[in-house]
Parts: C-alpha cells; sequence; structure tokens
C-alpha cells in the first residue's frame, strides 16, 4: 500500500516537473527572438549580428536616424491613414449589412449569403493582375486610395458573416418591444441593437486597422515610390540587401510598431476571445 | 386565392407588358414608379448606343491597330459592360417580377401604392435591408468580384512581356495558358514543384500551429499550475506582435554567418548535451533547411491562436465526464483521446480549416523569410516559393507573365473552392435557421 502510494507521489512529481519544463522551454522560445529584437534596436553602431548579447554600448541613437535619415515617419503616417480610413469604413459597411443579414428577411437573403460564403473564399490578392490592370486604367498605381479601396472590399464577405452571427445572439425580442414602443427601424438599430455588439465592432475595428500594417503583397506591388510605401515594406528595405543589413534601424522601427499593437491587442484581448467564440460557432 | 379568368388574364398582360420596364407599371396604374422604371431602361438603351456596344466590340476584337488600341483598356471597358449589363438584367426581371406580384395585389383587391408619397414610404419600409447592403455589395463587386471577372479574362489571352499595350496587341488564345501549366516542360515543372511544396507547406506547418497549441491549452489547463495569468500571456505575444516583424526579425535570427541560431542556439544546444555536436547549419542557402525553418517559425506565430480556441473550449468540458472516466480506469492518454480531442474537434473543425486555408496562401511568411529562396527552380520560381507568391513573382518580376500568373490564380480558387465547399458542407454551415 505505502509503495503505491510512493510512486502516485512520484508519477504527481515527475507530470509538475515535466509541465514546468515544457512552460518555461516555450516561454524560452516565444521571448528570444523578442528580445533579440528589442535589445537590437538600442545597440549603438551597425550593428551586423542579430542576437541576444548584452555587452552592446547602448544608445537611442537609432530612433533619431530613423526619423532623421529615413523616411520612416512618412511611412508610418501613411500606414496609419490607410489604417484608420480601412477600419472607418469597412467596419461601417459590415455592420450595416451584418444587421440586414440578421434581422430582415428579404429576397435573396439567402441566396446572397451563401454567395458572400463562396466569395470569401477566393483568396483576393491573388488576383493580383487584374488589380494591375484596374489601377493603369485609373492612373491609380502608386495611390493610397486604391489601395485602401482593396482593403476596405477584400474584408467585407468574411467579416459580414462574423458580424451577422454576432447580432444573430442579440435576442430579437429586444427589437419587438422597441417596435412596440414605437421605435422606428433605424433608432432600434442605432441605439438597441448598436450598443450591445460592442465587443464585436471592437475586435472588427482592431483586425481593420491591422490589415495595413501587416498587408505586404497587395502594397508592395501597388505603391511604386519610397516615400508612399506603409512601414511593412518601408522595414522590409533596411534588410532586404545582404550586402547592408541595418538590423539595429529595423529593430528600432519595428518596435515602434510592435509595442502599440500589441497593448491594443491585450486591451481588446477579452472582447475578442469572446467574439472568437460566439461568431465561430454560430458561422 | 383562385383568380378568374379577367383576374388571370389582368395579371399576364401585365407580366408581359412589363418587357418594356414601366409599361407593366403603368398598367398597374403606378405612374411614378413606371416613369423611374422606364427611365432606368431608358438611360441602359442610351449607354448600350453610346458606350456599351463598342467595348463588346472591343472585348471581341482586342485592338486592330498596334500603338492606337489599347488591348487591355479595351478588356476591362468590356468587362466592366458585362457587369453592368448582367446587373440590368437583374434589375429587368425584378421589374417583371414587380409587376407581377403589383397586379396580384390589384387582382386581390389589396391596398396598392400609387401616390409618390405612398411610393417613397413602401421603399422606406421595405427597403431598409437593401439600402443596409447595397454600400457592401458595391465595394465588394468592385474590389473582388470585377477583379476576378478581369482574371479569368486575363487567363485566356496572351498578355505577358512581349505583349504590353499599346505598343503591341494583346490576343484571345483560349486554354493555352492551362495546356502550358500541365504540358509545356518549362512551366509544368515549376508548376509541379511548387504545388507540390505549397501542398506540403500547408499541411506541415498548420498541422503544427494546431498541434503545438492543443498541446499548450492541455498542459495549461492543470489546476495545479502558478503564474497561470505570466504563461498565458508570454503565449499570446506571437498573436499580439504583427506577424510581418517575427518573420522579419526570424529572417536575420536564421541568417547563415550573423543570425542568433547559428551563433547563440547551435553552439548554447552544443554546449548543453555534450554527446551530440551539431555544426551550423545553411538554414538560407539550402531550400531543405529553408522549408524546415519555414515550417518551425509559421508553428511558432500560428499557435497562440489555437491555444486560446482550445482553452476557450477546455473549460467548457464537465468536470464529471472526467471523473467518470477515472473511476472507469482511464489513463490521461485514454482521456485525451475518447473526451477532450473529440470535443475539440467537433468545435473547432471549422477553424481549423480556415487555418489551412490562410497558410496556403501565407505569401508574408514564405516571401519575407527569404523572398521565396534560394535559388531558383525556373519560370521564375525560388524554391520555396509557394503558389501565391509564384503569382506574386510572375506579376513583377523582370520579364511579367501576366496571363499564366491570372492562370494560376484561377487554379488556386477552384482548389480552395472545391475543398472549402466539400468541407462547409460536412460542417453545415450552408444549413441556415430559416
Amino acid at each position: 500500500m505505502s509503495n503505491l502510494f510512493q510512486s502516485q507521489k512520484s508519477s504527481r512529481f515527475l507530470t509538475k516537473f515535466f509541465t514546468y519544463a515544457f512552460l518555461l522551454l516555450l516561454s524560452v522560445i516565444i521571448l528570444y527572438p523578442l528580445l533579440i529584437t528589442a535589445s537590437s534596436a538600442f545597440k549603438a553602431g551597425n550593428i551586423a549580428a542579430f542576437d541576444l548579447s548584452f555587452d552592446a554600448t547602448w544608445t537611442l541613437d537609432n530612433f533619431r536616424r530613423l526619423f532623421a535619415d529615413t523616411l520612416y515617419g512618412e511611412w508610418y503616417i501613411n500606414t496609419l491613414i490607410i489604417a484608420f480610413v480601412t477600419m472607418a469604413v469597412q467596419v461601417t459597411l459590415i455592420t450595416l449589412a451584418g444587421y440586414s443579414y440578421s434581422r430582415y428577411r428579404f429576397i435573396g437573403r439567402k441566396k446572397s449569403l451563401v454567395f458572400f460564403l463562396l466569395v470569401q473564399m477566393i483568396p483576393t490578392t491573388a488576383t493580383l493582375v487584374a488589380f494591375y490592370v484596374m489601377a493603369l486604367l485609373l492612373g491609380a498605381l502608386d495611390q493610397s486610395w486604391f489601395l485602401i479601396f482593396l482593403y476596405i472590399g477584400g474584408g467585407i464577405p468574411m467579416n459580414t458573416w462574423l458580424m451577422k452571427g454576432y447580432f444573430d445572439t442579440i435576442p430579437i425580442d429586444l427589437d419587438e418591444s422597441a417596435k412596440l414602443d414605437g421605435a422606428g427601424q433605424f433608432r432600434i438599430f442605432a441605439q438597441i441593437v448598436l450598443p450591445l455588439v460592442r465587443p464585436m465592432l471592437a475586435i472588427q475595428a482592431l483586425w481593420a486597422f491591422m490589415t495595413p500594417f501587416g498587408e505586404y503583397m497587395l502594397a508592395k506591388f501597388l505603391l511604386r515610390s519610397p516615400e508612399n510605401y506603409t512601414v511593412a515594406i518601408g522595414l522590409q528595405t533596411f534588410i532586404s540587401n545582404p550586402q547592408e543589413q541595418k538590423v539595429a534601424l529595423f529593430s528600432a522601427g519595428a518596435i515602434l510598431i510592435a509595442v502599440p499593437i500589441s497593448i491594443l491587442f491585450f486591451m481588446l484581448q477579452k472582447n475578442f476571445v469572446s467574439g472568437l467564440t460566439a461568431g465561430g460557432t454560430k458561422g | 386565392m383562385e383568380h378568374t379568368e379577367a383576374q388571370k388574364k389582368n395579371i399576364r398582360t401585365a407580366t408581359w407588358l412589363s418587357v418594356i420596364p414601366g409599361f407593366g407599371q403603368f398598367y398597374n396604374k403606378q405612374t411614378f414608379k413606371g416613369i423611374v422604371f422606364l427611365a432606368i431602361f431608358a438611360l441602359f438603351i442610351y449607354e448600350m448606343i453610346v458606350f456599351g456596344f463598342q467595348a463588346f466590340v472591343g472585348m471581341v476584337t482586342l485592338g486592330s491597330t498596334p500603338g492606337q488600341d489599347h488591348s487591355l483598356f479595351l478588356l476591362i471597358e468590356g468587362s466592366l459592360q458585362i457587369l453592368l449589363t448582367v446587373i440590368y438584367f437583374l434589375f429587368h426581371i425584378i421589374n417583371m417580377y414587380d409587376a407581377r406580384q403589383v397586379a396580384i395585389l390589384h387582382a386581390e383587391d389589396k391596398n396598392v401604392n400609387k401616390s409618390v408619397i405612398d411610393v417613397l414610404k413602401n421603399v422606406y419600409n421595405h427597403g431598409f435591408p437593401y439600402l443596409f447592403t447595397i454600400p457592401a455589395y458595391l465595394v465588394m463587386i468592385f474590389a473582388i468580384i470585377f477583379p476576378v471577372l478581369v482574371t479569368i479574362f486575363i487567363s485566356v489571352t496572351n498578355y505577358d512581356f512581349y505583349h504590353i499595350p499599346p505598343a503591341s496587341l494583346i490576343d484571345w488564345v483560349g486554354f493555352d495558358n492551362f495546356v502550358n501549366m500541365f504540358f509545356l516542360s518549362s512551366y509544368r515543372d515549376t508548376f509541379f514543384a511548387v504545388l507540390g511544396w505549397t501542398i506540403i507547406w500547408t499541411l506541415g506547418a498548420t498541422t503544427l500551429q494546431i498541434a503545438i497549441g492543443i498541446f499548450t491549452a492541455v498542459v495549461l489547463n492543470q489546476k495545479f499550475i502558478k503564474f497561470k495569468r505570466i504563461f498565458g500571456i508570454i503565449f499570446l505575444l506571437p498573436w499580439a506582435v504583427p506577424a510581418f516583424i517575427t518573420i522579419m526579425s526570424f529572417s536575420n535570427m536564421f541568417n547563415d554567418s550573423l543570425g542568433a541560431i547559428n551563433t547563440q542556439v547551435i553552439p548554447f544546444i552544443d554546449s548543453l548535451l555534450p554527446f551530440i555536436e551539431l555544426d551550423t547549419l545553411p538554414w538560407k542557402t539550402d531550400p531543405f533547411f529553408t522549408k524546415i525553418a519555414i515550417i518551425l517559425v509559421q508553428g511558432w506565430l500560428g499557435f497562440p491562436y489555437i491555444y486560446v480556441l482550445v482553452s476557450g473550449i477546455l473549460q467548457s468540458i464537465p468536470e464529471e465526464q472526467y471523473e467518470a472516466a477515472k473511476i472507469d480506469g482511464a489513463g490521461p492518454i485514454h482521456r485525451f483521446r475518447h473526451i477532450t480531442f473529440p470535443t475539440i474537434l467537433t468545435i473547432a473543425a471549422p477553424v481549423f480549416i480556415t487555418q489551412y486555408t490562410f497558410n496556403l496562401n501565407n505569401f508574408n511568411m514564405i516571401y519575407l523569410f527569404n523572398e521565396g529562396g534560394p535559388g531558383s527552380i525556373g519560370a521564375g520560381a525560388g524554391s520555396t516559393d509557394i503558389l501565391i507568391s509564384w503569382i506574386f513573382k510572375l506579376t513583377t518580376g523582370t520579364s511579367p507573365q501576366y496571363s499564366m500568373a491570372a492562370a494560376v490564380t484561377l487554379f488556386i480558387s477552384i482548389f480552395v473552392i472545391v475543398i472549402a465547399f466539400l468541407v462547409f458542407k460536412k460542417t453545415k454551415a450552408f444549413e441556415m435557421e430559416d
């Protein structure tokens, strides 16, 4: 009996040991590359090695050079403008459309919903050739408005679906009782239902906002002159030439994007998780 | 309700009259609506005479005089006209449907809106969902549908760097590009090499991130763990930090001579495990090692999303289920296989599928890590290029092959849609509540 007790105890110890070992190892693997990037941003001189070492001269000079000697400031502003416009327009469009699909039974509703589902599967960025020809015709090469338009359009089918799914979770009795109280259609939408979908609006806004930061393919293809670049393309120019890698500048630029976006992410993370499961299970 | 012969005749007349939009409405005594419909019809006819007919002709010929006719613009104008015509015909059908419905209302002696104000009121009351969805549709049509239409047309032309308008014309060549893709040796070899790696990459990377995500969630779900919140935050970091930044950081880290993996990690492992003697590895100059690195990095990037999702699911599994299994003598592995894993799979399967389709087109991971390299495997593709990054190179390279890029695009789209369609059919996403 005591023997059995012994073995149970030691197996529990082993479980604990391996659990913590795994968690620590995974933490190290996650933090290691992030710390390398973070620390490289503060190293003086044109460092070439990209590793975690602390025998360097620490400085803020990389940040000064970033804005003084490169176009980073302009890239950042370009990206912010693109991101804000994309976010505002896309969230408006998908909220209106998602609401209609959730609350109204109109002719063509079901067919167009299936249509959304199918369209959503097309890898939109892959129709690059068509975008190129359209941009030629419109004189929109190197113009950010065309890029914004494509970002907005590309996100509509998928996000309308998610939005509809979330609206579906708001009980329709609310609308009915508001209607009995004499509220018009627009008031029901704007004052009764809309406030209740705020968590999903936050997620959608963050997603739409982040797309222009991370999207590389279309931006690289459509934006031709360096002063029109977004941060993703701009930063890549720092490290794309193997002979002349500016890893310190790259790291400094990376931090200025990663920190605010991560903070936004963690602020909205609660919404994120609930939206993920609500929208996900509803399909 | 059964209609009399005379009523039936009225309904038929209204429907037939509306073959010319507006006339059916006039017959129904809806003058205002009739004028609007007739005006739309007249506008379309006018458009056809001024622009549309020319556009269709241009679409067929794609121009006849090099330097003067711009084949691309003709193609775009033609596509636009096709889109416009389809939209018009939708209106035409709606118009006929409307005339018929209103005639039926008349036959049944129900109230019919005749005055301008009544019609506008009716539009406001019942047009809400349309007003709300039309903006989204307009943007989607021009940002997605129209480009897809143009891509389909370009894929059956010979648009490449030999044929750049306006200096030279573009011609219709039928399915030559698709035939070349599958049978012409220079394209075929590249296509199948790229396709093969695309499939391996998609399955390998996605399965890896799902496996790490599930494993982490299960491990972190154990009750005795302290500092759960701290671990939770650390494990979210790869999701919180924008992917393009971490990919570029990893790209630096895997640099053969200067990167941390070769200068720090491998020496560290060597010193830790004396019986293993690892050498520095050619992460970015040898295709095999580049592929390994890309898959591993994607595992790092993609697991938090799965981990968060699965953590939520794990908390929803009732404790009693595990207790009952324990009493029956089921060990932890048995419990995972028969309780945890099936539950996760039933709830998260659709999300897993979207992860696979996401990685199938994960351009950033491939291109920002090593620009699809190292080396070239012909037809503009590098040894780690997937289909989407090959399309990018076909379109942007020094000798662009636009029509071939369009053909490959269609191939991916059809591939993805067919697979997704089959899966969604199985997961019942098409069964809607009404």
